[in-house]
């Protein structure tokens, strides 16, 4: 699966996503129950703005000095047992994953959530060698069942409904309770304990890697992580490369911000660091310890102006403010990265040929910047994403009408434009003077540098004629 | 143990950087601000102790009070509610809390008492697994957000705290500090030390396990305990 997810063109996507009412309306309430949750555990805090000063300064000091702190991690880890691969490509972290499992002669592997994994198609590549890879976040489980990606960085399976997952469970576990998500649920746990207990590997993610102790810390609420990291004689993390602290301290910082940030708690239930292999005399915690650190693609956005986005801890944030996601969904974005940190990073770390239009998939109302707890400027990389689109495509003879491709997608099918217009109505306001909107940023700043763009009316004739409608029927 | 690919690796991402490749002499800068030292500086401990509770509550735990003198019988009772089988914590402190002869009576009243003895291996899992209450101290608790934190060691097993349905925190007042910064501070003296080891597993717990994958409705007790008992003992 790889980065990429999908095989549906960008339109068909976004169509998909505009015409699933349940997803979007999902989508949307849990926008503003994440959005609610942060802003209060955040206002508690009193000096948020600090917070997210420090977060971004200890973001940026740690990627300046990557190599050196990667370099102390490593240390640590082995001086605590553990082994460490570092792989430049999916490829060779799969390959080094591979073959641990096929020397423990593993017949079961427990995973946690893990973003990284899913986005090096760590799965397939074990179930190509014949290995069994259950997936034990309950979001997760119930989209591997489905064969079905995530949609949400935090809450994967906010696509389906109860009564989609009871009938899964129904027809793929031989369930026989209702719809009730607290059986649902419990139902879960007693089909993964068996799991646990007879796996002979786990592999879980990495929030955040402590350089100076060798840590791999793991936030949940679900007690999965634990699990992952107590009972399987092997363990595995794999962390992106930039995933790490210098310190016990910072570590503190970054989970706070992004507890706070990604649900709305001062901590999550359950924050578990992991050093190493477990000590003499210990008997829960694996024997043989593995840290697989990972680059595909990371070290070429080092040095570069998009560099900042590798301070990203991966706490949706961003998502959860982003009108063009509240409209289309995770789906849409055809990356396992949605949002707008998605459309920042997927062109950058798998290329703009195939993701030309994610940087097209946001209004710039700049909300997602305002909401990063590290301070990531993610419209202004994405203003930049399109200015280096729109440049390259120059080169070619049709300059307009490819400059205004992206923006022409979205107006392309008729459920878009229903999307299509509301949007612009909100997202181009700030550009709005009077009746024309004079310098637009993007694919629209190259528009409005030659003419006038027409402002979209206030209220378009379909939504007028609707409402009018709706008027008489009561 | 074995490090692979570090060189070629790191020499790619210095490169990547403009700049030669740093092995030593890296100095965390003095940040602009500190705001996690301003948090709470001037709460007394009483005040602590009520954010603590407070917090707790909000994180769907069960919280109980109690002194020294009395913490046995409630130990003992909260087990006897919670069901018919408990795996503890070993360790001093049990001694020290008049904990161990508790136990050593609770046994001929239910089904299975079992303290953790890393010398049984794996068998303390697949009892821990059976239990229907765990066991612990608390090492360090954090007020504001409800959280008690565990040093895991061969006395301390992960699983204690982690495979039955309910888990009772043990939480000496002593060990109450404001946040997870205090906490750091006791693990980077540990990382300095030259006696002492960083544990192998260091758990932050808050409230019991719960999840918001179906429908965003909150569901208490997924993998981890269904429920959360933090006994606090006051200073005598
Ligand atoms: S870009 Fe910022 S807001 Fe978005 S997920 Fe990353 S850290 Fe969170």
């Amino acid at each position: 699966m790889a980065i990429r997810i999908g095989d549906q063109p960008y339109e068909g996507r976004v169509k998909a996503g505009v015409d699933n009412t349940f997803m979007r309306e999902a989508v949307s309430s849990a926008q503003g129950r994440f959005r609610s949750g942060k802003q209060k555990s955040s206002e508690e805090l009193g000096n948020w703005e600090d917070w997210r000063t420090l977060g971004e300064e200890i973001r940026s000091h740690t990627l300046e000095n990557i190599d050196y702190y990667l370099h102390q991690l490593s240390d640590k880890v082995e001086e605590r047992g553990g082994h460490v691969y570092f792989a430049e490509t999916a490829e060779e972290a799969n390959t080094y994953i591979q073959g641990i499992v096929k020397k423990k002669n593993a017949k079961k592997v427990v995973k946690s959530k893990s973003m990284v994994t899913e986005e090096i198609g760590l799965n397939e590549a074990l179930e190509e060698a014949g290995t069994e890879i259950v997936e034990t976040d309950l979001g997760e489980w119930i989209l591997q069942m489905d064969e079905d990606p995530p949609s949400h960085i935090v809450t994967p399976a906010l696509h389906k409904n109860k009564e989609q997952i009871r009938d899964s469970f129904r027809d793929k576990k031989g369930y026989e309770k209702t719809d009730k998500p607290e059986e649902l649920a419990a139902f879960a746990r007693q089909e993964l304990r068996k799991d646990f207990l007879s796996a002979d590997v786990g592999i879980t993610g990495c929030n955040f890697a402590v350089a100076e102790s060798g840590a791999v810390t793991l936030v949940t609420n679900e007690g999965n992580a634990r699990l992952v990291t107590s009972l399987p004689d092997t363990q595995v993390s794999v962390m992106g490369m930039e995933r790490l602290v210098p310190t016990w301290e910072d570590l503190e910082v970054l989970v706070g911000l992004l507890t706070r940030s990604a649900v709305g708690q001062n901590l999550t239930s359950y924050v578990t660091s992991i050093i190493g292999s477990k000590l003499e005399e210990e008997v829960d915690g694996p024997e043989e310890y593995h840290l697989v650190i990972v680059d595909n693609g990371r070290s070429k956005i080092l040095g570069t102006e998009f560099q900042s986005a590798l301070h990203c801890i991966r706490c949706a944030a961003c998502i959860n403010v982003c009108p063009v996601y509240r409209h289309v969904g995770g789906h849409a974005y055809g990356s396992v990265y949605p949002g707008p940190i998605g459309a920042v990073l997927t062109p950058l770390l798998d290329g703009y040929e195939d993701h030309k239009e994610l940087p097209y998939a946001s209004s710039l109302c700049a909300a997602c910047t305002e909401a990063c707890p590290v301070k990531i400027p993610l419209h202004e990389h994405l203003i930049r994403h399109r200015q280096i689109i729109v440049e390259e495509e120059k080169k070619s003879p049709q300059t307009e009408k490819i400059m205004m491709k992206g923006f022409a997608k979205w107006a392309s099918s008729p459920a878009a434009y229903k999307l299509s217009e509301k949007m612009a109505r909100t997202s181009l306001k700030p550009w709005t003077k009077e009746e024309t909107i004079e310098k637009g940023p993007g694919p629209l700043k190259g528009w409005t540098d030659v003419r006038d763009f027409p402002a979209p009316a206030e209220q378009s004739f379909r939504k007028w004629f609707k409402d009018r409608k709706k008027g008489e029927d009561s | 143990m074995t490090i692979k690919n570090r060189d070629s690796f790191l020499n790619n991402l210095a490169a990547n950087l403009g700049r030669p490749r740093r092995t030593e002499s890296v100095e965390r800068p003095a940040y602009s601000v500190s705001p996690q030292k301003e948090a709470w500086k001037d709460a007394t401990s009483e005040e602590l102790l009520e954010v603590f509770k407070e917090q707790s509550i909000k994180m769907s735990a069960e919280v109980e009070e109690t002194t020294e003198e009395n913490l046995p019988s409630l130990i003992r009772d909260l087990i006897v509610r919670e069901g018919n089988s408990v795996i503890a914590a070993g360790g001093e402190r049990n001694d020290l809390y008049g904990l161990t002869e508790m136990y050593e009576e609770l046994e001929s009243r239910i089904g299975e008492v079992h303290i953790y003895d890393s010398a049984l291996g794996k068998e303390n899992q697949v009892i821990a697994e059976r239990a229907d209450v765990g066991v612990t101290f608390s090492d360090v608790t954090l007020a504001e957000s409800g959280t008690v934190t565990l040093f895991n060691d061969k006395d301390n097993g992960r699983s204690i705290s982690l495979l039955p349905k309910t888990y009772i925190a043990i939480v000496p007042e002593s060990t109450i500090v404001p946040r997870m910064t205090q906490s750091m501070q006791v693990l980077r003296e540990k990382e300095k030390s030259e006696t002492e080891k960083t544990p192998s597993c260091v758990s932050f717990i808050t409230g019991p396990s719960n999840s918001a994958d179906i429908e965003m409705i909150k569901i208490v007790g997924v993998h981890g305990p269904v429920k959360a008992i933090y006994v606090i003992v006051r200073d005598s």
